[in-house]
């Protein structure tokens, strides 16, 4: 890898990153309405606890002094304290990170086979009945709420059929023993990572579909077609290899993608991550928490765009090249 | 890409292209099967939004008056059975369509006016107005969308004008990036140079020769914007943060979950706002995606 083209990601990695950081120091801290500005204000503290508040956030110095005061506070890690869990929001967070990668991390290993899949088998049927029916398919999915999605399981798995558990990471107190408990939780797993897998399945499908079919035509096709090769070696190992490109390019747009959708699922099955934390903060305006996980979103966003870039290069020799 | 071809031509034939060609792109839309069954679809959707709360008496706002008439089944009265306050499922469904659908059509000319506007600027004057403004560009098209919205919305506030706004302002980055990249081309075409060197101005170059050049892209990109608007606003109401008291679909579902509709087996609740937002929006990207593939045979923007 080029290692200037390195170079010059990473720093507009930190710019990206350091353009969060102020962006978010900005709604949560300066603007009229802002919690910050709005917990100064507030009449339910007494003397004290305002004078601990103002020095906290350094609200007597300047814009720019409590903007660099919110920086080092940020790169020691302190995200400040919830309202209603009263404890700090790092440990908070960290609570909920794990449960949040273990569903997203699941859901995307299923969607990538089955999307990618599902796009190979239409680009490799083109317009025939097979491929207009995933294509509608895949955009009849595409087009459902992932929390509608999420309700109709409910009632298909859990209030007409009772197969599968609809709430939770576990079952309180019913199961013993590593195996017993690693068991419990998969079969919690199963519903809210369908869930998350159905919609980008169906959006990674017709990616898919739609670059396969633009390499199918390439003229070197034509020629691993005249050398013999099966139609299975052709597709999988010559075509799909160039139509990577814009799978790779999708896949950096898909984490803020399925971020939103973790959100909506973790609300839905009640799977304590940070959707979750999310919609909780929100109810109950916990403004430290939702600025947290927003940032750690952002951040999970950012850095996934910066590895994607780096695939690129990787994947593709043109771009490594220049 | 006829047009541009034609377009190239003599300049006082300029206009005629864009404008002779809009029937021609309908016709096209019409002939492919996804788009006719999109326009069929959205026209009934449509029909029954905008029509459907006239002609049906019931009253919205009728609240049950026993515990028999809360979450009760669909009947001969309340075809699509009631709410957990026992008022009258379908009549709210009517009503919260047209919510739904304002939310999405403001949304989405907020995001398309700020993405056409900015992307068209950019590509026009390239140079350093493109550098900073693309950069811009490509903050908020990393930022993850939803969980910006839910930011926002729980910041400054869930009337539906706020909604529109919040989902407006956060939804423009990617028409920005396709329009500037299509400008980017059309500015080096011959007629551009021409019409330059007769003395227009900049303003009159953008708005009467490459506006309309784009415009059909605009349109593409707009109905497919507006999906992604509809099932914003769907995701933000239910999760709480829509408008309490002009009722969308997205509320409905709010309301349906948060009052155990899920567990009392109330599917009438649930099924009838759901399955409105996935045909609606199922409307749109159909079409979205048939004028995609008449306008646009290259298909791919971006990179």
């Amino acid at each position: 890898m080029n290692a200037r083209y390195f170079v010059r990601k990473l720093s507009t990695l930190s710019v990206t990153l350091f353009v969060t950081a102020s962006f978010n120091f900005l709604l949560f801290h300066v603007l009229p309405g802002s919690p910050v500005q709005l917990l100064a204000r507030s009449g339910h503290f007494d003397a004290a606890a305002r004078a601990q508040l103002v020095k906290l956030f350094g609200l007597n110095r300047s814009l720019v002094a409590q903007y660099f005061i919110y920086l080092k506070n940020l790169l020691h890690g302190n995200l400040g304290y919830s309202y209603v869990y009263r404890k700090p929001v790092s440990t908070v967070l960290g609570s909920a990170i794990g449960n949040t990668v273990l569903l997203v991390g699941t859901a995307t290993v299923i969607t990538v086979f089955v999307g990618v899949w599902l796009g190979v088998v239409a680009a490799s049927r083109a317009n025939t009945l097979v491929d207009t029916s995933i294509t509608v398919g895949s955009l009849g999915v595409w087009s459902m709420p992932d929390f509608f999605t999420g309700m109709i399981l409910i009632f298909v798995c859990g209030v007409w059929t009772h197969v599968l558990p609809i709430s939770g990471i576990e079952t309180p107190g019913l199961v013993t023993g590593l195996w017993g408990h690693l068991g419990d939780v998969g079969r919690h797993l199963v519903l809210p990572a369908v869930t998350l897998m159905l919609v980008n399945a169906a959006e990674f499908s017709l990616i898919t579909r739609n670059s396969l079919v633009d390499v199918l035509v390439e003229d070197y096709m034509l020629t691993a077609r005249a050398k013999g090769l099966s139609r299975r070696v052709i597709i999988w190992r010559h075509a799909l290899r160039n139509a990577l490109l814009p799978i790779v390019t999708a896949t950096a747009l898909y984490v803020g993608m399925v971020l939103g959708g973790a959100i909506q699922v973790e609300t839905v099955f009640s799977w304590p991550g940070m959707g979750l934390l999310i919609y909780n903060s929100v109810e109950q305006r916990d403004y430290p928490v939702l600025e947290g996980c927003f940032l750690l979103f952002a951040i999970a966003v950012i850095a996934t765009n910066f590895i994607s870039d780096l695939l690129y290069q990787v994947l593709d020799p043109r771009v490594r090249r220049t | 890409m006829s047009n541009i071809v034609n377009v190239g031509g003599a300049s006082a034939s300029d206009e005629r292209p864009t404008v002779t060609r809009r029937p021609g792109v309908w016709r096209e839309v019409w002939r492919d099967d996804m788009g006719r069954t999109g326009l069929i679809t959205l026209g009934a959707v449509l029909f029954i939004i905008l029509v459907g709360p006239i002609i049906f008496p019931f009253q919205s706002q009728s609240f049950g008056t026993s515990s028999a008439s809360i979450l009760q089944a669909p009947t001969a009265s309340h075809w699509m059975g009631t709410t957990e306050l026992g008022q009258d499922v379908l009549r709210q469904f009517l009503v919260g369509g047209r919510i739904s659908l304002y939310v999405g059509v403001m949304a989405t000319l907020i995001a398309i006016v700020l993405g056409a506007g900015l992307g068209l600027v950019s590509g026009y004057y390239a140079g350093w107005r493109d550098t900073v403004l693309m950069r811009v560009t490509d903050f908020f098209l990393v930022l993850p969308t939803l969980p910006l919205i839910i930011v926002l919305a729980a910041l400054f506030g869930q009337s539906i004008l706020i909604t529109s706004l919040v989902i407006g302002l956060t939804s423009w980055p990617q028409t920005a990036r396709i329009i500037r990249s299509q400008v980017l081309s059309l500015r080096e075409r011959p007629l551009v140079l021409r019409v330059r060197s007769l003395g227009a101005s900049d303003l009159r170059i953008m708005g009467k020769h490459i506006l309309p050049n784009v415009a059909p892209l605009i349109f593409a990109n707009l109905v497919l914007v507006l999906s992604g608007s509809i099932l914003a606003q769907a995701a933000l109401a239910f999760l709480g943060l829509g408008d309490p008291v002009q009722v969308s679909w997205g509320t409905m579902l709010h309301n349906a979950f948060n009052s155990g509709a899920m567990s009392e087996g109330a599917w009438w609740y649930v099924l009838t706002p759901g399955v409105g937002i996935v045909v609606m929006v199922l409307a749109f990207s159909l079409v979205g995606h048939s004028l995609d593939r008449v306008l646009n045979p290259l298909r791919r923007g971006g990179r």
